[in-house]
């Protein structure tokens, strides 16, 4: 089942300059896994030292935030579309 | 190589800038910017569309852009072929000039960083691109609002 995950332009360069990527997967946490497999530069971006969801970027499926799903459980389908979001702040 | 393009705005997204940060006081206000990359993938400094964002900090100290408004920006520029090539921010008592904590959290050295400080009686609006703890200003040119580049 492919998901097509979009990469915003930041982290592009870990992604050989790719915009958008499709990776197998039944689970965001699958998907990822296979994503920073292809692309390693991109695991400190995306997940944490434990594992987990790096916690300046925000990850939505479709039109929903994983993190109110089952964040990295979160079920995937073929079509759906991951969106990789860096977390936006300042003072 | 720190490049740094000239930002240039319409009237009207420099209007839409500085009315959405007097909109949201006292609390700090926040938008997107976007708009074309160059052949490298570097912003040209045209803004396409300013976007106000809901700050999700809802804060007069700190914003967070809304992730929802995040993803909305990122779907409007897509649909032109543009990117996200900047965030606003107002302070509402400092300098138009990154804090600390901007430039801690400063997520694209490609980005416009723009600061509108409203401590003064006039806003003042200043751009900067942000890249490893260093700060560099930019050029705000405003131009016609024609269309197209």
């Amino acid at each position: 089942m492919a998901v097509v995950i979009k990469i915003p332009n930041v982290l592009r360069a870990q992604a050989d300059g790719q915009a958008s990527i499709a990776v197998e997967g039944t689970t965001v946490g699958e998907v990822f896994n296979q994503l920073v497999a292809q692309y390693p530069g991109l695991r400190g971006n995306l997940l944490d030292d434990a594992g987990g969801l790096h916690k300046f970027v925000n990850v939505y499926k479709d039109d929903d935030d994983i993190r109110y799903l089952d964040g990295l459980d979160t079920k995937v389908a073929d079509g759906d579309v991951l969106s990789i979001l860096p977390a936006v702040a300042g003072g | 190589m720190f490049t740094r393009p000239t930002l240039r705005l319409t009237g009207a997204q420099h209007a839409t800038i500085v009315g959405n940060c007097y909109d949201g006081l006292p609390d700090e206000a926040c938008g997107l910017l976007l708009g074309p990359l160059d052949d490298r993938g570097e912003p040209t400094g045209v803004i396409s569309e300013a976007r106000p964002a809901r700050n999700a900090d809802a804060s007069a100290r700190t914003y967070t852009v809304d992730p929802r408004d995040m993803l909305a920006a990122m779907r409007a520029a897509e649909a032109r072929g543009h990117e996200i090539v900047g965030v606003w921010h107002s302070h509402t008592h400092t300098d138009a000039y990154p804090s600390p904590t901007d430039v801690r959290q400063a997520v694209d050295p490609a980005w416009f960083y723009v600061i509108v400080s409203l401590r003064d009686q006039a806003p003042v609006l200043r751009s900067y691109r942000i890249r490893n703890g260093e700060i560099a200003e930019t050029a705000v040119e405003l131009r016609s609002s024609t269309r197209g580049q």
